[in-house]
């Protein structure tokens, strides 16, 4: 056997090896919700509703094109791959903006202010960490593009940021319905 | 003055440099939001302090990995460089420079696992015995002595917490590595892999736990910590400054564990030689397989809880301080959701090696072999649903004790499959008493003990007087000694010629083993007598009139003679690897793989793959083959 492996065996390898890093990183945000559940029960920080619906779109529709990306790279298209590869980090930069740079700006409570400013503080943080290394993969990824590095065959890169995206606007839904939705909110 | 160009100086110089850019960076960020640097208050100082402390740390940790080298060939695939998947060594650099370097062989890493775990271990031990010495009789005075304070700047019962504290964490950290090492080493040797699925990974979740445990033992010098290896707030909220490098230390070596659970994952299911089904994977494989699993999931939430921790000492963070409306509970459900399947990571490889190693030494098929490969999942699977026994008096709610007694009880069937599997196949076996095979049938004997004193723990009624008594501690030392150190003294003699290509010194290795098992037998079953005679865990002193002091003493013999045991094993094992005699061909006469191969294991395993035309174990059974090591009829000379 030769010392270099085809890339074919490689890909299935890292596709298993990436999702078990999937599964794994879940239970964090597992960890984090069984966190809430159990400090705040039936109730919720008091949030701005508009801005936290305002970035969830966003993050649900950066998902979209993080999916025509893809799509795009596998069929050869890499102007349509790079468009919306970029389109995708600037929805996931507005959303780290909308998140931090204001809902935590805007909240009437600190991260020492009671369960609520802790559970809120470290389920946006956790996730907001995960979305700016997104951000930054997604950056990595539309930099080599434009640099002619992916073919329609061999994008394994692409697609394992997809992947990671589209976990990381997954956990979002359950941590919006979390800190925004269930319960009624402390006053 | 090669040593001084190795990734492991260069890492720790990175480090150092490190640590201290970071606390820069942490003081000019307070500068720059207005906040104070210093505070009249002792109590703010002493929390200004750590902020800026625990950031250097953090950032020393990340520039190691920078300064080893290890995030060199990700920095290039970021850049869009590609990185050649031949890992020749340099034939300019000598052999041994590197063992200190950043290397993708999976041998190396192995051995570089297996030395650092060793290292830990008697880091371990030596804080073992400094409190051993302290215990060996009534009245606090050994570490009272003056020495400890000019050191340490504490002394007496703080440091019987931080010693006894460190220990426990130390020994896990020793033995997670060690764990780390089996299935490096082994995997995919065993199952005809030249390599791990991801080489460079599995570098990471090596080189990560160099900074983890030299954060981890720096918390000694930063005050020590008193709250025993669990870390349960609120006491953890209030202990000194070591408790943030325990608990950097601990999530770096998390880290590492969780980076090489999933490298082992995909290496086992994707990587075996032609004709090796599942059930024709030797039980190690099956046992790293489940190890794994248990890693790779449950790991992720010691790390939150930590994590947990962390942000309320430094930023106020309202989670487990009941004080404040936190709930102290969550932390221990969160703890021992990992911490439980934790002690089972270490014993699954530690059992896997007893199955291998029996049939090879009594020449004998290993009874039942698919219930054993079976039962390390059987094992793996209970233990997720067992954690809450740990806290049966921790004020959770009553009615959950009855499901956790009697899933915990469910462990001893699977438990119990390999026991009599192990029975049965020693049965009229020709039994070889080689030293590996002295420390595989200590480790069954010990390991008994383990599994029967478990469920008086399991069970509520007896749980409530036990609990916190040295009962608990004798039961975890047998579960320890039997699933993780005997097996893993056994492993190194086993391979150690496939390590070094020479052999270890029989004589010195069954005196060690002597020494270790009678030694051990006098420290545990005396921890379980003064366990259920009332002895508290983790004091520092008892009283006189309970008449403990000769029993202490007998005990502290028997510590020490298990630490000396260990230390005449790192005698032997350094001086056979440069001085043993050649070890030629298949020593043991074993059917695996890797010891058709010469010692030590050439560079790539197997330049030829073979092919598995049997069952593994099949020892004394007439023309039956387990591999076929020229499939292509090839000549041998043509290699």
């Amino acid at each position: 056997m030769s010392a270099v492996e085809s890339y074919a065996t490689k890909l299935v390898r890292n596709r298993m090896g990436l999702w078990l890093f999937i599964i794994s990183d879940a239970f964090v945000f597992v960890g984090l919700f069984v966190a809430r559940m159990v400090l705040l029960g039936d109730t919720r920080p008091e949030l701005d509703q508009g801005l936290g619906l305002a970035v969830t779109i966003m993050l649900l529709v950066s998902s979209f094109f993080m999916n025509r990306a893809e799509v795009e790279m596998a069929h050869g298209n890499r102007p349509a791959f790079l468009r919306n590869t970029f389109i995708t980090m600037a929805l996931g930069v507005i959303f780290l903006l909308g998140v931090v740079g204001v809902e935590w700006q805007i909240a009437h409570f600190g991260p020492a202010d009671g369960q609520q400013g802790a559970v809120f503080y470290a389920m946006t943080g956790f996730h907001a960490f995960h979305v700016l290394t997104g951000v930054i993969f997604l950056f990595i990824v539309w930099n080599n593009g434009r640099r002619g590095h992916y073919s329609a065959e061999k994008h394994w890169a692409v697609e394992a940021c997809a992947i990671y995206w589209h976990f990381v606007d997954v956990v979002w839904m359950f941590f919006y319905v979390g800190l925004y939705l269930l319960g009624t909110p402390i006053v | 003055m090669r040593f001084f160009s190795t990734s492991f100086f260069r890492g720790l110089i990175a480090q150092a440099a490190g640590t201290v850019l970071g606390m820069g960076l942490v003081m000019a960020l307070r500068v720059i939001f207005g906040l104070p640097l210093s505070s009249p208050v002792e109590a703010d100082d002493a929390h200004i302090r750590e902020i800026i402390v625990v950031g250097g740390v953090i950032v020393g940790a990340i520039t190691f990995m920078i300064g080893a080298g290890v995030f060199t060939d990700w920095f290039k695939w970021a850049r869009g460089e590609e990185t050649s998947d031949d890992h020749t060594p340099d034939p300019s650099k000598p052999n041994w420079m590197r063992y200190f370097s950043v290397d993708f062989d999976h041998k190396v890493i192995g051995v570089q696992y297996g030395v650092t775990s060793l290292l830990l271990l008697l880091f371990g031990g030596i804080f073992a015995m400094l409190f051993r010495i302290e215990l060996s009789g009534s009245g606090i005075t050994f570490l009272n002595s003056e020495i400890f304070k000019v050191l340490l700047g504490y002394d007496g019962p703080h440091l019987y917490n931080t010693l006894m504290s460190l220990h426990g964490i130390v020994m896990i950290a020793g033995i997670l590595l060690g764990v780390g090492a089996m299935s490096n080493y082994l995997v995919p040797m065993l199952i005809g892999a030249n390599d791990m699925a991801f080489p460079r990974l599995n570098a990471f979740a090596f080189w990560i736990n160099v900074p983890g445990a030299a954060i981890l033992l720096s918390s000694l010098f930063f005050g020590g910590f008193d709250t025993g290896w669990v870390g349960y707030p609120p006491l953890s909220l209030r202990a000194p400054l070591g408790m943030q490098m325990f608990l950097i230390g601990v999530y770096l070596v998390g880290l590492s564990s969780i980076a090489g659970s999933i490298n082992v994952i995909v290496t086992t299911l994707t990587m075996r030689a032609k004709g090796m089904s599942m059930f024709r994977m030797p039980i190690f494989c099956w046992a790293a397989l489940a190890t794994a699993l248990l890693q790779f999931t449950a790991t992720q939430l010691i790390g939150l809880s930590f994590q947990l921790v962390m942000l309320e000492r430094l930023l106020g963070m309202t989670f487990f301080d009941s004080l404040k409306g936190g709930d102290p509970v969550l932390y221990q459900h969160l703890f021992w959701f990992y911490s439980h399947p934790a002690v089972y990571v270490f014993i699954l490889p530690g059992l896997g090696v007893i199955s291998e190693l029996l049939p090879v030494f009594s020449r004998k098929p290993l009874y039942g072999t698919r219930w054993v490969a079976l039962s390390s999942f059987g094992i793996a699977v209970v233990s997720f649903f067992v954690w809450a026994h740990h806290m049966f008096v921790s004020g959770m709610s009553p009615f959950l004790r009855i499901p956790f007694m009697y899933s915990t009880l469910l462990v001893a069937v699977p438990t119990g499959v390999k026991f009599f599997s192990w029975a049965a196949t020693l049965w009229q076996g020709k039994i070889i008493f080689k030293t590996p095979m002295l420390f595989a049938l200590g480790a069954v004997v010990i390991f008994l003990l383990g599994g029967v004193t478990g469920p008086p723990l399991a069970t509520i009624a007896t749980d409530l007087h036990l609990h916190d008594t040295w009962f608990v501690v004798g039961h975890f030392h047998d579960t320890m000694f039997g699933g993780f150190i005997f097996p893993f003294v056994a492993a190194i003699f086993y391979w150690f010629p496939k390590m070094t290509g020479r052999m270890y010194n029989e004589k010195q290795g069954k005196i060690q083993f002597w020494l270790m098992f009678i030694g051990f037998m006098l420290m545990s079953n005396l921890q379980l007598v003064l366990g259920l005679l009332g002895m508290r865990r983790r004091v520092v002193d008892f009283d006189a009139a309970l008449g403990f002091d000769t029993m202490q003493l007998a005990l502290t013999i028997g510590g020490f003679m298990v630490f000396f045991g260990m230390l005449l094993f790192a005698y032997n094992i350094i001086r056979s690897w440069t001085k043993g005699e050649v070890a030629e061909g298949n020593v043991w006469d074993s059917r695996s793989p890797e010891w058709q191969k010469p010692n030590p294991m050439p560079l790539h395993n197997y330049e030829h793959p073979f092919e598995v035309v049997g069952e593994p174990y099949d020892y004394g059974l007439p023309n039956s083959r387990y591999v076929n090591m020229n499939p292509a009829g090839e000549s041998p000379a043509a290699h």
